[in-house]
C-alpha cells in the first residue's frame, strides 16, 4: 500500500470525500473479488461500459435506407434493420451510452443525498431526526413511477440530466433508511466514543471514523439504485414520456412499439437487441450487488 | 485545592420500555492528579456508567461531574473542551476499539493534528515517540498496519497510545486488560503502571477482577460497587486485607484462587440468595440486603445505609458493619 | 510466511504410555485435529494423549489458540465440518471394554454424545431454545433418547435442579430469557446430566459470568461430582478454575498437551516452563502484594509454527536445541508428564500461599 511519510492531510470536505469514493472503488472491487460469479460480471460490466461509451465515437449514426425497412438479419445488417431502414445493430452498440450515464447520475446523486441526510439524521438525532426521516417517509409513500412519469411528461425533459435528476428525487428515501440504521449502530461503536472522547469532531467522526466503514455497502446501494434507475427510465421512455432523441435503448424499444414492429417477421432481433441489452447490463449489476451482499460478511472478508 | 475530578452525589437513570433503571445514584468519588482508584463490582453494579460519565461521555441525569472544582456540564465550552482532552478512554475489547479502516498512524495523527499539536514532520515524531512509551516497538513497522494485523495486546497498545495522544491527565481503563490472554496482561498492565509514574496520569481502572485490582492498584483506592452505588471505598490493600461491607467479603471469599490448596481451603461467606435484584426493581432499605449475610430486619430492608467515613478515612455502606466499627456512633437509628 | 516444516504429522507421544486401566474411562492416543483453511491446513491438536479415569476431573488450561477446544469438541466428535482427524484413537472404555469413538456410525454416536458422554458449551447460557419452557426442553431431551414416562422425567428434572440449587417449579415453567445467565448455565448441567453420562465436558463453564455466580457453579459442580460421580473435562483459560476443580491438569500450548498431572504438581512443582510463566503471570487475590512476571511476545499462529520446541520464541531458557528439536514428552514421575528439554533443571518448587497461614 502506497504510503507517504507525512500524516494524513487536515481533513478537507472535498479532499475527504473525493478520497472515500477512490476507497469505496477500491473496496468494493475488493469485495467482488471474493466472489468468482461477482468477478465475471464485474468484467462483463466493465466491457459494456467501454462498448457503450466507444461506440457513439467509432460508429457513426446509422443512416435511414427506406429501401430497406424492417429487414431480417443478414450478412449486412447482423441485427436487421428498423423501421426508417437504420442498421439494429450500430443502434443498440451506441444505445446503451445515456441509459448508463442517466443510470449513474441518478444513482450517485440519491446516494449523495441518503448519505449526506442519512448519516446527518442519525447522527444529530432528535427534531432533524423526525424531520428527515418524515420527510423520507412522504416520499416513500407516494407511487414513484407514475409520479415520474406525470413529472416527465409535464417538465418536457430535453436533457438526460434532468431525468436523472428526477429518478433521483424519488429514489434516496430507500437507502436514507438503511444509511440511518447503519450510522446508527456504527456510532456506538468504541472507536467512534474513543475519537468523541479525543474531540474530534462531527465532521471527523462523520468521514472518517463511520462511512469508511460502509464503503461495500454504499457501493452495493449504488449498483442497485443504478439497476432501478434503468427500469426506470427505459419505462419512461417506453411510454414516450421522455425526449426521443438520439439512438437509446429506451428508445429503440418505443420506436419499434409504436412502429408497429412486432407486425414483421423479419424484426424479431430488431425488438430483442436493446431487451437483451439491458437484461445483460442488470444481470451483471445484480450479480455484481449479490457477491458484494456476500463480502459483508466478515468472516468471508477475514478469509481473503 | 480541589479535586482533580470530583463525582458529586452523580444519578445516572436510563428511561427502557420496561421502566426507569437507575444505573448510577449518589455515588461520589473523587480523583487526584497521578491518582489510581479501582471501581470493582459485578455486571450491574454501574462501573462501567461511571466511568464513561466520568471520561465526559455521558452527562449525570443528577448531580455533578467537577473539573479542578468547576461543574463541566454547565461551565464554559472552554472548561468542557480542556476536560474532553484531559480524560481518555480505554476500552475493553481490543476487537471494537480500532476503526478497521484506519492504519495505526491515521488512528494517532488525527488527535494530535486536529488539536494543532503537532504538525507534519512533527507528527510523526510525536507518533514514534508515543509507540515507544507504550512499548510498540520498533515504532515504524507499525505506523502503516491496520487492526486486523495486530494481536490483541498490540491492539490494546494502540488503544492506549491513542489515549495518550492528547497528553490526558486521567485515563479511564474499562476493562482494558479482561479480553487479552493471560501470558500478555501482565505486560500490558506494567505498561499502564509504568506510563502512571512517567507521566503522573491518574487512572480509574475498572475491573470485575479483584486480583488484578489488586495488582494495579496496591499503591492506591478501590471502591466496591453494588447495584449502583459504592458500598465500599478504602486504600486497595486495606480493602483486600480486611473488607468491611459484607458484598466485598463475599466477593474476596468468592473469588477462584491460581492456587489448590489455598482456594479450596479459603473460608467462603455464604449469602442468603444467589440471585441479583433488577435494576429495574431494586429491594427497599439497603439493596444487599436480600443476600446480606448480616441482614437485620427491620433496619436493613427499611433503611438505606449512607456511605460512612471511619476514622481511618475509609468509608463503608452498611448499618451492621458501621455499628461494629463505630460502637459509640449514633449514625445508625 | 514461514513454511510449514512438518509434512507428516509426528508421533508426540510419550514413550511407556502405561495400558489403560480399569478405571480408564476415556483413552486419547496421539490424537491430531487438522483444520482446512484458505491457507493451507491448521494443526489445532498434536498428538494428544491421555487417560481420563472414572470420577475423575481433568482440567485441560492454555490460552486462546492452544487447542483445548478443539480437543474437548474432538472427544464427542463434534468438529466444525472444515476439521478432521487424520490420526490417533479416541476409545470409550465403559466397563473395561474399549469401544473406539472414532469408528461409531451416526446412531452410536448419538447415543454415546448424551448418554455416555455430554457436553456444556462455551456461552452455552444462550443455547437454550427461546421459545421452549425448560420443561419441553428437558422432556425433548431425554425423549431422543429414552422412552420415559412423563412422570420418571419430571422427578429426574426436579432431582437434578436441586442438586444445582434451582427451584424446580418456578424454573421448569420458565422460559429461558426468564432465567439470569448463573441460572441457564446450571439448567444446562442439570439438563446434560438429565442421561446420567459417565463424563462431562465443560468448555468455559464459568467465563463470563459475575464472581457470585462463578463460585456457585464451582460448588454445584463439585457437590454434583461427589453425589453422581462422574468424570469431568474443563476447558478452561481459567487456572484458578483448574485450582478448585481438577484432579489432574493437562497445559496446553500451539496444540500440544506441554505438561499433565496431578493439580498439585502442576500448581506447586510445574517442570514446564510454560506452565510456570502463566501461574507467574496470575495474581492471586488474598495475600500481600506479588511480583508478577509477563511472558514475552503472544501465542504462536498455528499457520506458522516455530520450528522445534512452540514455546521457545518466548520462553527464558531457550538453548539451541529447542530451536532445532522436536520435544518428546517424558515423564518426571509416575504421574507427570513434560514436553520439554529442560524440565530437569528448569522444574521448580512454589508454595501454596494456604501454608503461610
Amino acid at each position: 500500500m502506497a504510503t507517504t511519510a507525512l500524516a494524513p492531510e487536515s481533513a478537507h470536505p472535498v479532499l475527504t470525500a473525493l478520497r472515500g469514493a477512490i476507497g469505496a472503488v477500491r473496496s468494493a472491487l475488493q469485495a467482488l473479488s471474493y466472489n468468482r460469479a461477482g468477478m465475471i460480471a464485474t468484467w462483463v460490466f466493465i466491457v459494456i461500459v467501454v462498448i457503450s461509451f466507444v461506440s457513439p465515437l467509432v460508429i457513426a449514426e446509422p443512416p435511414p435506407d427506406y429501401a430497406n425497412i424492417y429487414a431480417a438479419p443478414s450478412a449486412v445488417h447482423p441485427l436487421g434493420t428498423d423501421f426508417q431502414g437504420s442498421d439494429v445493430l450500430a443502434q443498440v452498440l451506441r444505445g446503451g451510452e445515456v441509459v448508463l450515464i442517466v443510470a449513474a447520475v441518478a444513482a450517485f446523486v440519491s446516494v449523495l443525498i441518503s448519505i449526506t441526510f442519512g448519516a446527518l439524521s442519525a447522527y444529530a438525532g432528535g427534531w432533524v431526526d423526525t424531520v428527515i426521516t418524515g420527510l423520507a417517509d412522504v416520499v416513500l409513500t407516494i407511487p414513484g413511477f407514475p409520479l415520474l412519469a406525470v413529472l416527465a411528461a409535464y417538465l418536457r425533459l430535453s436533457n438526460p440530466i434532468f431525468l436523472a435528476l428526477l429518478i433521483a428525487a424519488l429514489g434516496w428515501p430507500t437507502l436514507l433508511r438503511a444509511v440511518r440504521s447503519q450510522v446508527l449502530s456504527l456510532k456506538e461503536r468504541d472507536y467512534v466514543e474513543a475519537a468523541r472522547a479525543l474531540d474530534l469532531g462531527t465532521v471527523h467522526v462523520l468521514f472518517r471514523e463511520i462511512l469508511p466503514n460502509m464503503r461495500a455497502y454504499i457501493a452495493m446501494y449504488f449498483v442497485l439504485s443504478m439497476t432501478g434507475a434503468i427500469y426506470q427510465q427505459v419505462g419512461l421512455y417506453l411510454l414516450g414520456f421522455a425526449p426521443l432523441a438520439g439512438d437509446n435503448w429506451g428508445i429503440m424499444l418505443n420506436l419499434a412499439w409504436y412502429r408497429g414492429a412486432i407486425f414483421f417477421k423479419g424484426s424479431f432481433w430488431y425488438i430483442m437487441a436493446p431487451i437483451i441489452a439491458i437484461s445483460v447490463v442488470q444481470l451483471t449489476m445484480v450479480t455484481m450487488t449479490r457477491s458484494l451482499e456476500e463480502a459483508f460478511n466478515p468472516r468471508l472478508r477475514k478469509a481473503g | 485545592m480541589p479535586a482533580l475530578i470530583e463525582v458529586r452525589q452523580a444519578s445516572q437513570s436510563f428511561r427502557t420500555r420496561r421502566g426507569v433503571i437507575n444505573a448510577l445514584q449518589d455515588v461520589s468519588v473523587s480523583l487526584e492528579g497521578g491518582e489510581v482508584l479501582c471501581l470493582v463490582g459485578e455486571s450491574g453494579s454501574g462501573k462501567t456508567t461511571l466511568g464513561k460519565m466520568i471520561a465526559g461521555l455521558r452527562r449525570p441525569t443528577g448531580g455533578q461531574v467537577l473539573f479542578e472544582g468547576q461543574d463541566i456540564w454547565t461551565a464554559s465550552h472552554e472548561v468542557f473542551a480542556r476536560y474532553r482532552r484531559a480524560v481518555q478512554i480505554v476500552h475493553q475489547d481490543p476487537y471494537a476499539s480500532l476503526n478497521p479502516v484506519q492504519r495505526v498512524r491515521d488512528i494517532l495523527a488525527a488527535p494530535l493534528e486536529r488539536h494543532g499539536i503537532t504538525k507534519g514532520r512533527a507528527t510523526l515524531e510525536r507518533m514514534r515517540e508515543i509507540l515507544t512509551q507504550v512499548d510498540v516497538t520498533p515504532p515504524d513497522d507499525y505506523l502503516d498496519k491496520y487492526p486486523h494485523q495486530l494481536s490483541g495486546g498490540q491492539r490494546q497498545r494502540i488503544s492506549i497510545a491513542r489515549a495518550l495522544t492528547l497528553g490526558p491527565r486521567v485515563i479511564v481503563a474499562d476493562e482494558a486488560v479482561s479480553m487479552v490472554d493471560t501470558s500478555i496482561r501482565v505486560s500490558l498492565l506494567n505498561t499502564l503502571l509504568r506510563l502512571r509514574e512517567d507521566l503522573n496520569v491518574a487512572f480509574l481502572f475498572i475491573t470485575h477482577d479483584l486480583g488484578i485490582a489488586k495488582y494495579f492498584g496496591w499503591s492506591g483506592n478501590t471502591a466496591v460497587m453494588y447495584l449502583g452505588r459504592v458500598v465500599e471505598r478504602a486504600p486497595t490493600r486495606a480493602l483486600i486485607a480486611h473488607p468491611h461491607h459484607p458484598y466485598a467479603r463475599a466477593l474476596l471469599s468468592a473469588i477462584p484462587e491460581p492456587d489448590p490448596e489455598l482456594t479450596r481451603k479459603k473460608a467462603k461467606l455464604l449469602l442468603r440468595s444467589l440471585e441479583i435484584p433488577s435494576l429495574l426493581d431494586l429491594p427497599r432499605g439497603c439493596t444487599f440486603h436480600p443476600r446480606c449475610p448480616l441482614f437485620e430486619t427491620g433496619l436493613c430492608d427499611d433503611q438505606r445505609p449512607e456511605l460512612t467515613t471511619l476514622p481511618d478515612g475509609r468509608e463503608v455502606a452498611c448499618h451492621v458493619a458501621v455499628r461494629d466499627l463505630l460502637p459509640r456512633a449514633s449514625g445508625v437509628a | 510466511m514461514a513454511t510449514e516444516r512438518i509434512t507428516q504429522p509426528q508421533p508426540l507421544v510419550p514413550n511407556d504410555v502405561p495400558a489403560a486401566t480399569a478405571e480408564t474411562i476415556l483413552s486419547v492416543r496421539d490424537l491430531w485435529v487438522e483444520y482446512a483453511t484458505s491457507r493451507g491446513s491448521v494443526r489445532a491438536v498434536r498428538g494428544a494423549t491421555f487417560d481420563l479415569h472414572q470420577g475423575e476431573s481433568l482440567a485441560l488450561i492454555g490460552e486462546s489458540g492452544s487447542g483445548k477446544t478443539t480437543l474437548g469438541l474432538a472427544l464427542v466428535r463434534l468438529l466444525p465440518r472444515a476439521a478432521q482427524i487424520p490420526r490417533g484413537e479416541l476409545d470409550y472404555c465403559k466397563g473395561g471394554k474399549p469401544v473406539s469413538i472414532l469408528a461409531m456410525d451416526q446412531g452410536s454416536l448419538r447415543r454415546y454424545r448424551w448418554e455416555e458422554c455430554a457436553m456444556v458449551f462455551q456461552g452455552a447460557q444462550n443455547s437454550l431454545n427461546p421459545v421452549l419452557t425448560i420443561r419441553d426442553q428437558f422432556f425433548d431431551t431425554v425423549r431422543a433418547h429414552r422412552r420415559q414416562s412423563g412422570r420418571e422425567i419430571e422427578e429426574r428434572a426436579e432431582e437434578l435442579l436441586k442438586m444445582v440449587q434451582l427451584e424446580p417449579d418456578r424454573v421448569l415453567q420458565s422460559y429461558p430469557h426468564e432465567l439470569s445467565g448463573g441460572m441457564r448455565q446450571r439448567v444446562l448441567i442439570a439438563m446434560s446430566l438429565l442421561l446420567q453420562p459417565e463424563i462431562l465436558i465443560l468448555d468455559e463453564p464459568t467465563t463470563a459470568l459475575d464472581i457470585l455466580t462463578q463460585r456457585a457453579i464451582i460448588d454445584v459442580l463439585r457437590r454434583l461430582k461427589e453425589q453422581l460421580g462422574f468424570a469431568t473435562i474443563f476447558v478452561s483459560h481459567d487456572l484458578s478454575l483448574a485450582a478448585e476443580l481438577a484432579d489432574r491438569v493437562a497445559t496446553m500450548y500451539a496444540g500440544r498437551i506441554v505438561e499433565l498431572g496431578p493439580v498439585n504438581d502442576i500448581f506447586y512443582r510445574s517442570a514446564h516452563p510454560y506452565t510456570g510463566a502463566l501461574l507467574d503471570a496470575v495474581p492471586t487475590v488474598v495475600g500481600d502484594e506479588e511480583k508478577l512476571t509477563s511472558i514475552p511476545g503472544s501465542p504462536p499462529d498455528l499457520r506458522t509454527l516455530p520450528t522445534g520446541c512452540p514455546f521457545h520464541p518466548r520462553c527464558s531458557f531457550t538453548i539451541d536445541r529447542c530451536r532445532t528439536e522436536e520435544v518428546p514428552v517424558e515423564w518426571v514421575s509416575e504421574h507427570q508428564q513434560v514436553a520439554c528439554l529442560r524440565w530437569r533443571e528448569l522444574r521448580r518448587e512454589r508454595r501454596s500461599g494456604a501454608s503461610t497461614d
